[in-house]
């Protein structure tokens, strides 16, 4: 079995398209559509290994870089299985973070302390808390699942050269840290280009884009440069993917507490 | 097929995976500097102890990720007692990972457990009594650990071909037992003294929002029993017996939203009387507290041992609340606190473990230990003068 322990891994999982909630003014059910066509072009990627890059900025221009890499595993029917490890800083080298994430209900979590060699289960409730001290929260790395959202579509509006949906989505789960989303999806081939959050006061709090889109497999769209600002703290983060890799092999076996504790 | 392979080499050959390298060496240089805040009790032991330590980590792999070596030795020198100055091969082992199961033979650590405050289950691994009070410092523990994967958990059978002492504070060490542990004259109950060998079984498995783990262990007990005794000058000391013991443990983890509930408990034949021990709890995360970036965790876990107050170990009912704070920040800044609390005595152990990354590749650890009000009777009644103040800077490469 072609087993590729250390390469690189995927994170497919950042696409949160918008949409349409039953008590809003009525889109004919367009934006449900819209997040249904962009979940149907992105199934059957199998499993994907991605080498990234987090640098993260405060007010005051200092920074900080973390090396990240990920597995990660589609599993039909339910949210995906993903492994993340971290490189650096080297003080938390080999800490990793292995994630069973479903569609409504809450995901499963489990983290490897390497010094200690224990893996713990860690509560799931921190969707809405900072991923390793940066702009992105848990939940912006998740699994893109077309139930976690409610939708409605907006406009048509230019997104640079391209022609985007504006759709504005509703998180069902209560622990989200977003009141809604704003989503431009490129008309031409469903990629997310930006997106507005709005915070639990409906304030806007943040807002990502996503650029340097390579296709694989002929097929699956990714964006390997992701920024991500904080309106509210001045604080930003990028995410550059230098690797992304599919078909690499991997397994249900590979995702487990198991293999938590040998991923570094 | 061969332009394939080639492409493949190629692809392999200008990949920027310079944070996945097949060989790789890390680990850390530290300066410790502990300072005691009361006289000893024993005019010998110093207030003031630095010392300084290294762990560097050597992890190869090929065969595709299949066959692993990890060789970590660890170093440390302490000026104030020779005994705590130590070294110890944390790991050498070879990992082969095959489909469904893996073996892993050589020196390695395990841990088991699911609770905070006291690490009842974990027992493959000989505490490294040297290098921290909490018991999460262990010495390496050679074995052959064969792992079959079963779909939501794993079966794991580990044979332990030798016994790793335990090691104790010398005459000036503090932390320390009064009087001191003389660790050369440990006896077994086994005639084959370390050489026995040990065997143990653990399953674990996870359903949902809960993990379940079943284990038990047969051989030498890594805790010793004490008895008095003299050192060669006629001066009294405590000497270390090792009975064989039998040890059944159960460990379950629940996630429930903001709540995570734990316990771990043991059956323990052999070491006296056969007894049971407990200790069970939760940790509540209150994420995002007054909408800044800092997760507050509540701590709350509850010990018992059968023994009651012939219990070898000081938890035998006694309360654990703490307090975390995780920052979320740059620095990954760290705060935990916590008293553990003897329902009968009052006595009380505190304690204050923090941590903050100083620039990309420095991480400077405080740590406080107290130990109040214990009554004679206590394990940890020699240690009544022992309370401590403990600063780390580590340098990680």
């Amino acid at each position: 079995m072609n087993r590729p322990l250390l390469s690189l891994a995927a994170i497919l999982l950042l696409l949160p398209l918008p949409a349409a909630a039953a008590t809003l003014p009525d889109d004919g059910g367009r934006g449900l559509e819209i997040a249904r066509e962009a979940d149907r072009r992105d199934q059957g990627w199998g499993d994907s290994e991605s080498v990234m890059r987090m640098i993260l900025r405060n007010a005051h221009g200092d920074s900080s870089e973390r090396k990240i890499r990920t597995r990660a595993l589609e599993v039909q029917g339910d949210g995906d299985k993903s492994l993340t490890i971290f490189d650096e800083p080297r003080d938390v080298q080999g800490t990793a973070f292995l994630t069973f994430s479903h569609a409504l209900e809450p995901d499963d979590q489990w983290i490897f302390l390497p010094a200690l060699k224990r893996v713990k289960r860690i509560s799931s409730r921190n969707k809405s808390g900072p991923f390793m001290g940066s702009e992105f929260a848990y939940e912006d790395m998740a699994s893109f699942e077309v139930e976690k959202y409610s939708y409605r579509y907006l406009r048509d509006e230019p997104c640079g050269e391209l022609t985007c949906f504006v759709v504005e989505s509703y998180p069902q789960d209560k622990n989200s840290g977003y009141t809604r989303l704003l989503t431009w999806i490129d008309q031409a081939e469903y990629r997310t280009q930006r997106i507005d959050y709005f915070d639990r006061k409906g304030a806007p709090l943040k807002t990502l884009t996503l650029a340097d889109y390579q296709q694989y497999l002929d097929r699956y769209w990714r964006p390997h440069r992701l920024e991500m600002v904080n309106h509210q703290s001045g604080k930003s983060t990028s995410l550059l993917f230098d690797q992304i890799r599919f078909n690499t092999g991997l397994s249900d076996d590979d995702f487990n507490k198991n293999s938590l504790k040998r991923v570094k | 097929m061969l332009y394939r392979a080639l492409l493949a080499a190629l692809l392999s050959a200008t990949s920027p995976l310079s944070h996945a390298a097949s060989t790789q060496l890390s680990g850390y240089v530290e300066f410790e500097l502990r300072h005691f805040f009361n006289d000893p009790l024993d005019p010998v032991q110093a207030s003031t102890h630095p010392s300084a330590a290294v762990e560097p980590e050597l992890y190869s792999r090929w065969n595709d990720g299949d066959d692993s070596i990890t060789l970590t030795p660890f170093a440390r020198v302490d000026h104030r007692d020779s005994e705590r100055t130590h070294v110890d091969l944390r790991e050498a082992n070879w990992l082969h990972v095959g489909d469904g199961w893996q073996l892993r033979s050589g020196v390695g650590k395990v841990f088991w457990g699911a609770t905070e405050s006291q690490h009842l289950v974990d027992v493959i691994n000989q505490t490294d009594n040297l290098e921290g009070v909490d018991g999460e410092d262990k010495l390496g523990q050679p074995m052959v650990n064969l792992v079959w994967l079963t779909g939501n958990g794993e079966l794991s059978l580990f044979w332990l071909p030798y016994f790793r002492e335990r090691e104790f504070a010398g005459l000036d060490g503090r932390p320390r037992s009064q009087p001191r542990v003389d660790a050369d004259q440990a006896a077994y109950e086994s005639g084959q003294q370390e050489n026995h060998q040990d065997f143990a079984l653990r399953w674990t498995a996870s359903f949902d929002l809960v993990d379940v783990a079943l284990s038990h262990f047969h051989g030498t007990s890594r805790e010793p029993q004490f008895r008095p005794g003299t050192d060669s000058s006629g001066n009294p000391v405590l000497t270390p017996f090792y009975p064989l013991i039998d040890q059944t443990g159960l460990e379950f983890t629940a996630a429930l939203g903001n709540w995570l509930w734990k316990l771990e408990a043991i059956r323990r034949e052999g070491f006296g009387d056969t007894y049971h021990a407990a200790v069970g709890g939760f940790e509540y995360t209150l994420v995002g507290l007054f909408s800044s970036d800092v997760d507050l965790g509540l701590l709350l876990e509850y010990h018992v041992d059968e023994r009651d107050q012939q219990a070898s170990s000081p938890f035998q009912n006694d309360t654990f609340a703490g307090v975390r704070l995780t920052f979320n920040d740059f620095q990954s800044s760290e705060f935990l606190a916590g008293i553990i609390y003897d329902n009968d005595s009052y006595a009380h152990l505190g304690f204050v473990e923090a941590s903050r990354r100083l620039g990309d590749a420095f991480k400077l650890s405080l740590e406080v230990r107290l130990f109040e009000q214990l009554p004679p009777n206590d394990p940890l009644y020699s240690q009544r003068q022992d309370d401590f103040v403990q600063l780390n800077l580590a340098y990680y490469f």
